[in-house]
């Protein structure tokens, strides 16, 4: 039963799928009236030329078909290491260089809230205390952090990091403080009449009792560094997979801007599902 | 082997160097003397600085016999940078720097810059230069403070505003060399299509790449001389180039002052019209520049004298017309502009639709004199003052003969074998009035659309 609901959803998300790419192609599909170059004067036809328009020929224009996607997409993966100087690399390098700055604020993020979190939440004090700037500094917008970080930090690609620290800081320390306060009291009052030391408490006790909410913290503070990286390589520009839509956007590329879409979500959710299995790992049953 | 105490040449009998009848320095000495010559040359250097200060050579005695030679030279190198000065009187002496980094802007503003790569004119002067591309204005001048940059793509007005502090930090940057003048237009979207005055535009909202811009200042003049004040009249947003075309076909903009290939780019993805060409306005007129920090000059004078060179041998070629359809294949890769062929080519021949369904042929659409006139400066620090960006006194001779490097700009020319103008503030007519360099608080004070004027 269990199993063929798998296969029943499966196949309704293939159907659902293959419809979508149906009606964008017959939404997007051009009418196919080649304009004619009968009755142009040499001139008209060098105008449509510098439209680039071939007349005779449809011009690839409005919002591409999938199956042009799908060209794109194979163009892309097919070469994706080639690298043309500073202005212009493989899919694979740029998305490289995405996760490689990931990586590094999201791992600088850690070290600051899982202990931070750990500290606030064993004291009611300090939580009271540290709460009025967490909710000020949580819903600041990447892009507004940039312009100070630049300033400050004197460097673009360390701006780049430094937002997407500040950014996925806040869900882990809320997280991580909220976990450690809500252990059960009975299994803090267990350790204390076992006479357990203040730093094997916090180690035995605590942190495998708060570490799936910490987890669940972390999953979504990768989801934003995700979200926050493209939009700081937007705006930083260099390399990167925002750089890259960033610089078809120049282009006006659509084709391209929707593959940089369908791989940026592709990666957003391997992140998420690795987080997933983390997450699995420390949850445990009363 | 026995060799001559002091080799007036190298020796030409020595297996283990080159015979060098010259210095490898380029100068005119054997390369043994190299060490003398060059401290002849500084010493030279010295002599006549100090002649200058002292003209009369009985003061010279008595101030050096008061204060001591040692602080003489302290105080006197306090005031002049006496190595950068002495670097320069060298010239083609080594270079400081060889990796260098170059912002650009995508835009066929920094063609020289930018073709200077692919064709090899920054190795041909002994430069390893990196061209990258930059996604704006503010990104520009931040990467530039940030010394992240070596010398970068500027719009021309940004060198004097950064230099003053206006939006920036003061700190001293430099224009080395004009990178084009015209190749701009005014771009509105095709609903407009009837609203060809620009009386009838009250309420638009236009889009410029920068406040600190020639196309922010063009696009005030323009509207102002048709009786518009630009401030409460129209709107004026600061867009980057490359979201001006996608902000036209949203609606979100009625028009742009942009820069091509943008203009172009409009009419290729036919959601606006080109309404006039910038030389219309002012022809040849500045648009961008190339420039560097003051800092960087100073310690690597003669890395800037060759990157100078460079650029000016790009835009030597750029100016002829012959050569334009090869640029626009050079420039038009995913590296560089990534645009259509075809749009470029019609930036830079100058034959190219409207958008209204004429072809037009203006030569002269885009052209790359790179002579940075210190009147154009002045003229651009007349509008910051009539708009407001600039308060108080503004000194605008000083300003632009301070960052504006027109003599620099001269010599490396003429060390290229091209002949530069002479003259430094020539009179420019825009729409019709002159405007007169040696007058520029009058000019700043004579509009009657002005912030000056409230």
């Amino acid at each position: 039963m269990k199993k063929s609901l798998r296969l029943r959803s499966a196949l309704l998300s293939l159907a659902l799928f293959l419809a979508f790419l149906a009606v964008w192609q017959v939404a997007t599909q051009s009418s196919g009236a080649a304009a004619s170059q009968a009755g142009m004067t040499a001139e008209q036809i060098e105008y449509q030329k510098m439209l680039g328009k071939d007349p005779g020929q449809v011009k690839a224009a409005g919002f591409p078909t999938p199956a042009e996607i799908g060209a794109t997409a194979w163009k892309h993966l097919s070469n994706p290491f080639y690298d043309n100087g500073p202005n212009d690399k493989g899919i694979a390098i740029q998305l490289a260089w995405s996760l490689g700055r990931v990586a590094l604020g999201f791992l600088l993020a850690c070290l600051v809230a899982v202990p931070l979190g750990f500290v606030i939440g064993m004291s009611p004090l300090l939580q009271k205390a540290f709460d009025p700037f967490i909710q000020v500094l949580k819903p600041i917008s990447p892009l507004a952090w940039m312009p100070l970080a630049l300033y400050t930090i004197k460097d673009s690609s360390t701006s780049g990091i430094f937002v997407i620290f500040i950014c996925s800081v806040w869900p882990m320390l809320l997280n991580t403080a909220f976990g450690v306060a809500s252990v059960k009291r009975e299994w803090l009052a267990v350790a204390s009449t076992l006479e357990v030391k203040p730093l094997r408490r916090a180690f035995r006790v605590i942190l495998p009792a708060a570490a799936p909410t910490i987890l669940t913290g972390m999953r979504i503070s990768m989801g934003i560094a995700w979200l926050v990286i493209v939009a700081a390589e937007m705006l930083v520009g260099g390399t990167g997979i925002g750089y890259f839509v960033w610089n078809e956007w120049n282009n006006l590329s659509l084709t391209n801007v929707i593959f940089a879409i369908l791989v940026i979500g592709v990666v957003g959710m391997l992140l998420d599902m690795a987080f997933a299995g983390l997450q699995r790992k420390v949850t445990y049953v009363e | 082997m026995s060799r001559l105490p002091e080799a007036p040449a190298s020796d030409p009998f020595d297996a283990d160097r080159p015979l060098a009848m010259r210095c490898a320095c380029g100068r005119d000495h054997a390369p043994g003397a190299h060490v003398g010559a060059i401290e002849d040359a500084n010493a030279k250097l010295e002599a006549s600085l100090v002649k200058a200060l002292f003209p009369v050579d009985s003061v010279r005695r008595g101030f050096l016999r008061a204060v001591g030679a040692n602080t003489a030279r302290a105080a006197i190198l306090s005031v002049l940078p006496l190595g950068a000065l002495q670097a320069m009187a060298q010239d083609k002496g080594p270079l400081e720097k060889k990796d260098l980094k170059i912002g650009f802007i995508p835009i066929t503003c920094a063609t020289p810059l930018i073709m200077a790569h692919p064709l090899g004119f920054y190795q041909k002067q002994g430069l390893n230069v990196e061209v990258v591309k930059t996604a704006g204005w503010a990104l520009i001048r931040d990467k530039m403070l940030n010394k992240e940059y070596d010398a970068t793509h500027f719009l021309s007005p940004m060198p004097l505003a950064i230099s003053m502090g206006a939006g920036a930090n003061a700190t001293p940057m430099n224009v080395a060399a004009i990178q084009n003048t015209n190749g701009q237009a005014i771009t509105l979207a095709n609903k407009h299509k009837d609203k060809r005055d620009p009386k009838l535009w009250k309420g638009f909202k236009f889009a410029v790449p920068f406040e600190y811009s020639m196309h922010n200042f063009l696009l005030r003049y323009y509207v102002a001389e048709a009786g518009l004040n630009p401030d409460t009249d129209i709107q004026i947003r600061v867009v980057p180039p490359a979201e001006m075309v996608a902000n036209l076909r949203a609606g979100n903009i009625d028009g742009y002052l942009g820069p091509d290939p943008f203009n172009q780019r409009a009419v290729f993805e036919e959601v606006g019209f080109i309404h006039i060409l910038t030389k219309e306005i002012w022809n040849g007129h500045p648009c961008c520049a190339f420039g560097t920090s003051s800092a960087f000059i100073q310690q690597n004078p003669n890395t800037f004298a060759a990157l100078t060179r460079a650029v000016l041998t790009a835009s030597a070629m750029a100016r002829e017309a012959k050569n334009r359809e090869l640029i626009a294949k050079v420039i038009a890769p995913a590296q560089y502009l990534n645009q259509p062929e075809t749009v470029l080519t019609q930036v830079l021949t100058g034959r190219f639709a409207d958008g209204l369904g004429n072809i037009r042929t203006v030569p002269d659409r885009i052209d790359f004199d790179p002579i940075p006139w210190q009147s154009m400066a002045v003229w651009m620090l007349t509008q910051m003052k009539r708009w407001g960006y600039v308060k108080g006194e503004v000194d605008y001779k000083q300003l632009a003969e301070k960052v504006f490097l027109i003599t620099d700009a001269r010599k490396r020319m003429k060390e290229l074998g091209q002949t530069p103008p002479e003259g430094a503030y020539p009179k420019f007519t825009i729409m019709g009035r002159v405007f007169d360099p040696a007058k520029p608080d009058e000019y700043a004070r004579s509009f009657a659309i002005s912030k000056l004027a409230g």
